[in-house]
Parts: C-alpha cells; sequence; structure tokens
C-alpha cells in the first residue's frame, strides 16, 4: 500500500487534471457561495456574531472539564447511559455491546462524521449487522462502497446520472435522472428500514452542557426520523462538541446553517434529552450517549492549536479553499477533509505521516477569513509545517540551508558562484521538461522564471 | 481508573496550559466579557420588527420562501373553511393527530378517521395516514419556523412519518426571534424538559443531488401552518 503523501500526489495530479471533476465541484460550490452570501448579509451584525460564537466555543473548550460532566450528569439524570471511550476501538466495542445486548440485526443511521471517524459501518457490516445510512448523500455514497467525499455534502462530486445509474444497478430502479425523481426512489427504500430497524444511530452537532441535550441539525428529516422509531437510540458524539447553555444555540444554529449550506436556518434542529420520559407516547425505550476522545485530548493540549476544537463541522474552509477545490476531498484519504482536515488529522493520526496536507496549502487565508468560529486554520498549517520541520527536519533542508549560509558567509565564494545560474540557464533547454531536468517539479507545468543578465554586483560595479 | 476518570485526567492535564483567547488574529480584539457571550444573540441576528404586523409579514414571507403554506385566520370559521378546503383539494381519507384543544376541534370538523399517536400507534398506520396534524409551542418570525415538543406535537414521529404536517398555531403563539425561542422553552419547560425540542423550518427537503433543492426527502413533503385567532 503507497504511504498517505504518495497517495496524496498520485490522486491530485489526476484531479487536478480532471476538467469534468472540476466542473461539478465548481458548480455545486457557486450555488453555496450564492445562498451565503445572502444569508450572511441577513445578519445585523455578522463580524459580532462570529466572535461571540468564538469566544463561547473558548469558554466552553477551556473549561471542558466543567462542561463535560455537567453535559454527561445532566443526561444521566434522565435515564440516558452515558459511555466514555479513549480510543476508536473502544467505542466501536461499547456500540457493538449495545447493538448485540439489544439482539438488534438492522441499525438505520443518520449522518455521523465521528462514526466514519471509527469506521463503524465497516465493523458493524463485519459482524453481519444491517447499517443502513439514511441521508441521501450517505447513502449515496454507500451505495458506492465510498467515503463521504465532503463532511456536508457527500455525494457532491457525482451528477444526477451518476446517481441514476447506481440507482438502477444497486436498487433496481427505474427512475429518470430527475432528481426529485431520485429522491423519491430513496425515500421509498429508507422509510421502511426506519419502521423496521432494531437501532437507531445518530451523530451529533452539540451538546448542551446546561440541559444535558445533544442537538442535531439535518434538512431531511432522516434523523428525526432515526431518533423516532426504532427502539434503542445511539449518539456518538466528540467530547468537543459541548456548548454551555441552551440559549447559546440561538447564535449556533443560524452561523451552522450559514456557514454549512447557505441557508438561514436548516430543516430541523432537534435537541434530545433522553430516552422516552414518563406521559411522553413515542421514542426510543433505551438511549445512550458515547462520548469520543480519540486523541481529542491531545490536540486540547497544544494550547497553540487547541481553538481547533472549536470547530462546528460546517464544511466552510473545504468550500474555498483552493486545494480542496481542485483535488477533491478523497484525494486528502482523511476523515475531515479541507483545511480543518489538514490541520487536525496530524494530530489525530501522526504528524510526520500527515504533514504534507499542511504543505498542500496556498497560503491565501480564506479558510480563516470564512470559519464561523475564527480558527485560525492557514496560521495552524503553518505551525504543522514548523512542527514538522523542528521534530524531523528532511535531509535536503539541512544540507540545503549550510549550504547557502556556507556560500553567503564568504564574499568571494558568493561573486564566483552568482553567475553560474544565467550559465546553467543556457544548458537548461536540453533537460527541460525530461525527468534529468533538476527543477522538474517546478516546469513540468510552468515556464522557470529567466534570470538576470548580471548579478547586482557587476550592475553596481558598472554605473557610471 | 475508569474510562471515564482517564479522559477527565486528560482534559485537566490538558488544560493546565491556557490558551490564547480566540479572534486574537484579528487585530483590536479584546478579552472575553465575563458570564455569557451568546447572550446578546438578538443584537446580531437578522432583524424582526417590533410590531406583530412586522413579525407576522416577516413569518409570511420565510414560509414563502421555505415553501411551506401559511394562512393567517381572523377567526375559527375561517380556519375551518380552509381546513376543510385542504381536505378535499388533496383528498385526504385518514389522518393522523392527537389529543389537544386544537387539533381536537379540528379532526372533528375533518371528520376523518384519524389515529391518535398519544395512544398505542402503529407506525405504518401513521405513516399511511395522509396528513399529521399537529400543534406547536411556537412560530418564529425570524426564521419562520415551528418549534414543537414530543410534549406539544403527539410525540417525536407524527411531525415526520405522515406526508403532510399541519400546524395549528395561536396567534399569541408568534415569537420574534430565536432567542425568544429559547426563552420560552426555558420558561415552559425548565423543571422537566421534554426530551425532544425541535425547530422545524420548511418541509423536509435535500440538495444532496446537484445542489438541486428536492422536497420531501425523508419527513413531509408538504408542511402547511394555519396560525388562528
Amino acid at each position: 500500500m503507497s504511504s498517505p503523501v504518495q497517495q496524496f500526489k498520485e490522486q491530485a495530479e489526476v484531479l487536478t487534471h480532471d476538467l469534468r471533476h472540476r466542473e461539478i465541484i465548481q458548480t455545486a460550490l457557486r450555488k453555496y457561495e450564492v445562498v451565503r452570501d445572502k444569508s450572511r448579509g441577513a445578519f445585523r451584525d455578522y463580524r459580532s456574531a462570529r466572535q461571540a460564537a468564538a469566544e463561547t466555543k473558548w469558554e466552553a473548550v477551556n473549561h471542558l472539564d466543567k462542561y463535560l460532566a455537567q453535559f454527561a450528569g445532566k443526561l444521566e439524570a434522565r435515564g440516558t447511559k452515558v459511555h466514555w471511550a479513549t480510543t476508536g476501538e473502544q467505542a466501536r466495542d461499547i456500540i457493538m455491546g449495545i447493538i448485540r445486548g439489544k439482539k438488534a440485526r438492522s441499525i438505520v443511521k443518520s449522518k455521523a462524521m465521528t462514526s466514519e471517524e471509527i469506521h463503524l459501518n465497516h465493523a458493524l457490516e463485519h459482524e453481519g449487522f444491517e447499517v443502513v445510512e439514511s441521508d441521501l448523500g450517505e447513502f449515496i455514497v454507500q451505495l458506492r462502497k465510498e467515503t463521504p467525499y465532503h463532511i456536508v455534502f457527500p455525494a457532491m462530486h457525482l451528477t444526477r446520472g451518476d446517481i441514476k445509474e447506481l440507482f438502477n444497478r444497486e436498487l433496481n430502479s427505474n427512475s429518470t435522472d430527475n432528481p426529485e425523481e431520485l429522491t423519491m426512489v430513496a425515500r421509498r427504500v429508507l422509510r421502511q428500514k426506519y419502521i423496521h430497524a432494531d437501532v437507531g444511530f445518530t451523530g451529533a452537532n452539540f451538546g448542551i452542557a446546561e440541559t444535558g441535550m445533544i442537538s442535531i441539525t439535518e434538512n431531511e428529516g432522516n434523523a428525526r426520523l432515526t431518533a423516532a422509531l426504532p427502539k434503542t437510540m445511539i449518539t456518538l458524539m466528540g467530547i468537543e462538541k459541548v456548548l454551555p447553555r441552551l440559549e447559546d444555540l440561538a447564535l449556533f444554529l443560524p452561523l451552522l446553517a450559514t456557514s454549512g449550506t447557505g441557508q438561514a436556518l436548516t430543516g430541523y434542529n432537534t435537541m434530545y434529552g433522553g430516552p422516552r420520559q414518563p406521559g411522553e407516547c413515542d421514542g426510543p425505550e433505551e438511549y445512550h450517549v458515547v462520548l469520543l476522545d480519540n486523541r481529542r485530548t491531545e490536540l486540547l493540549a497544544d494550547p497553540e492549536q487547541r481553538d481547533a476544537l472549536h470547530c462546528i463541522r460546517c464544511g466552510a474552509c473545504l468550500n474555498v479553499c483552493p486545494i480542496f477545490r481542485n483535488v477533491g476531498g478523497h484525494t486528502y484519504g482523511t476523515t475531515y477533509s479541507g483545511p480543518i482536515g489538514s490541520v487536525i488529522t496530524p494530530h489525530l493520526r501522526g504528524l510526520q505521516d500527515w504533514k504534507h496536507l499542511s504543505f498542500s496549502s496556498s497560503l491565501c487565508g480564506a479558510c480563516s477569513e470564512t470559519c464561523p468560529v475564527k480558527i485560525d486554520l492557514a496560521h495552524h498549517l503553518l505551525q504543522n509545517r514548523r512542527n514538522a520541520s523542528q521534530e524531523k527536519p528532511s535531509f535536503f533542508w539541512k544540507t540545503g540551508f549550510k549550504l547557502f549560509s556556507f556560500i553567503f558567509n564568504r564574499p568571494g565564494l558568493y561573486k564566483f558562484i552568482a553567475p553560474l545560474g544565467r550559465i546553467g540557464q543556457k544548458l537548461h533547454p536540453f533537460v527541460k521538461g525530461t525527468k534529468l531536468d533538476p527543477a522538474y517539479a517546478w516546469t513540468k507545468t510552468r515556464e522557470a522564471p529567466k534570470i538576470a543578465e548580471q548579478t547586482f554586483k557587476e550592475y553596481w560595479k558598472g554605473r557610471s | 481508573m475508569t474510562e471515564r476518570e482517564k479522559i477527565f485526567a486528560r482534559i485537566r492535564e490538558a488544560l493546565t496550559v491556557p490558551a490564547p483567547l480566540p479572534g486574537q488574529h484579528d487585530a483590536g480584539h479584546h478579552a472575553p466579557a465575563s458570564g455569557t457571550p451568546s447572550a446578546q444573540a438578538r443584537e446580531w441576528l437578522p432583524p424582526v420588527g417590533d410590531s406583530f404586523e412586522d413579525q407576522l409579514a416577516r413569518f409570511r414571507a420565510n414560509a414563502a420562501d421555505l415553501k411551506a403554506t401559511f394562512y393567517f385566520c381572523n377567526s375559527r370559521d375561517e380556519l375551518a373553511k380552509l381546513l376543510c378546503e385542504l381536505r378535499d383539494v388533496e383528498g385526504w381519507k385518514k389522518i393522523a393527530s392527537h389529543t389537544g384543544e386544537l387539533t381536537d376541534a379540528a379532526c372533528k370538523m375533518l371528520g376523518l378517521p384519524v389515529s391518535h399517536t398519544d395512544q398505542k400507534f402503529d407506525a405504518n398506520e401513521l405513516e399511511a395516514s395522509d396528513a399529521g396534524i399537529t400543534e406547536c409551542d411556537a412560530l418564529v418570525a425570524q426564521t419562520g419556523s415551528v418549534l414543537v415538543t414530543n410534549r406539544s406535537a403527539g410525540g417525536r414521529a407524527l411531525s415526520v412519518l405522515p406526508p403532510h404536517h399541519v400546524v395549528l398555531a395561536r396567534r399569541e403563539q408568534l415569537l420574534r426571534d430565536l432567542p425568544a425561542a429559547f426563552e420560552l422553552l426555558k420558561k415552559k419547560y425548565a423543571a422537566n424538559y421534554p426530551s425532544m425540542i425541535s425547530f422545524i423550518t420548511g418541509p423536509s427537503r435535500t440538495g444532496d443531488i446537484e445542489r438541486i433543492l428536492v422536497l420531501g426527502a425523508h419527513g413531509p413533503k408538504k408542511l402547511t401552518i394555519f396560525c388562528g385567532p
């Protein structure tokens, strides 16, 4: 198997030349940009809202012990079973244990990036359970045996024609490529799944410490159904998702919608505070919340980048990122792609294996500028580069700078070496565009800049 | 040590070193005020007028944008007439609802077989109902949302499983904005919150295929809101 960096380079090479892929992504994101700007513009004071969201998240993350304890305590007081998992494996075991204990066969899931993080579907299917993703985009990528392309728009890389073929092949449907017709095919299949599923599984967008609730944001109603019909409900949530107060949602729900999909408010924003309570007429008999660390505490221990835990997974930074828009979501090979993925993946999976993501950045800063909770992503990419080089300086880096300082400390030597460049460039056409070219990485797609006819020293001496 | 204790130990250890305050990369920022940074949300969110008429107009405009149908009725008779028209146009054969002052009156008037979710109900039967008629906790002018809880709206499934969700609200339930909705929730339920609280903003929708809007992805294809006297 190739290393993450090789895989990234190979796929990026393919996709940056793929004009069809580029057209699909650009079209989808242009639509997003239009509505996002409209929703942002509707705010009375978007800048202050953003600053307040950053401060609220800062407060929550920097007092995580307090708010997490409060969150879990409140949930438990109303009959929810709260589980704690340090690793993805532990979380999988806990979830598997609950499902086995219920003698369940079928599980209906609403969208949860945390479950991608711990490779839950694979583990459940391996054990012979039936797992169905109910979010339309997730359902589509599940049928294709792919991972989500984007954390908010999982199937944004596919056209209606691709989806028509997929449904006709996998579901024996006889649909045209009309998006409405295709959506109805999925609706018919999934409705029966909700009614017959033994377990409903969800993620969480926020956890409310004050009242002990999770909050789920969605458009389709699939999470609503997942949390209504099956007898057992399980939520997997990263420990960093807590917000202090219920009314914080008055700010975070519109911000998430605006940044995530460009809507003023997403279709369903629902808070769940436990299993069916006495006097309530439906809902799950049992409710389990699994809280996942999975190296989030390591990120917490880095004060410089702790604010990466403020992320509300809206995907706004992916949408504006020139790298994401050209190499595409799958190329990253990570659960979380785009700028936020490039920042946090080295913390979650190892710096040296994933540092290349921080180097594939144009440093344009669009991500920092768009983030609704003001995470300085572009700066964190630089910090990852610095940390990677300090931890394990590359041979070329070290020798390159040694050579540089050796030459630049010796004016005589410099004077001798500086004109060599323009002589070398005269020979360049012989190797240009071939693998023998020492500047191949640059010249295969670009013209090399022309070196001046005289050095500065020569010019200075020659001026009358 | 349990896993819980281990996680808390790591968190406390990590937090011994303070992190810089947020938004520092923007010049001219000062430390967060103590207390609740998001408490002033009303000052930043989209503006809504003070008068009832302003708020009604805002709700109406939002509902239209969201492709929900909204009727404001000045009398119970008007509401009854509109509701019966809807029944006839859509050809409802059976409906689902829950016990409540507004819903009971509506069901009686419609004269159709009703499955009640307050009693033991079958999900298949609910799915096959032509409409789910519920009350709500509030209407939110700012966003065009209907605020329901499983206590006010007949449980968790009734407002999402039938293909058409019909909401019956009272005039005084129209609220200005999201902060007002959360205030209401606290005032009404703080002693014992319902296990489900939901802001429903338009009918179920998706844009997962080429970002093209399709209504009725999983939940109701139609949302009709009646605001009566």
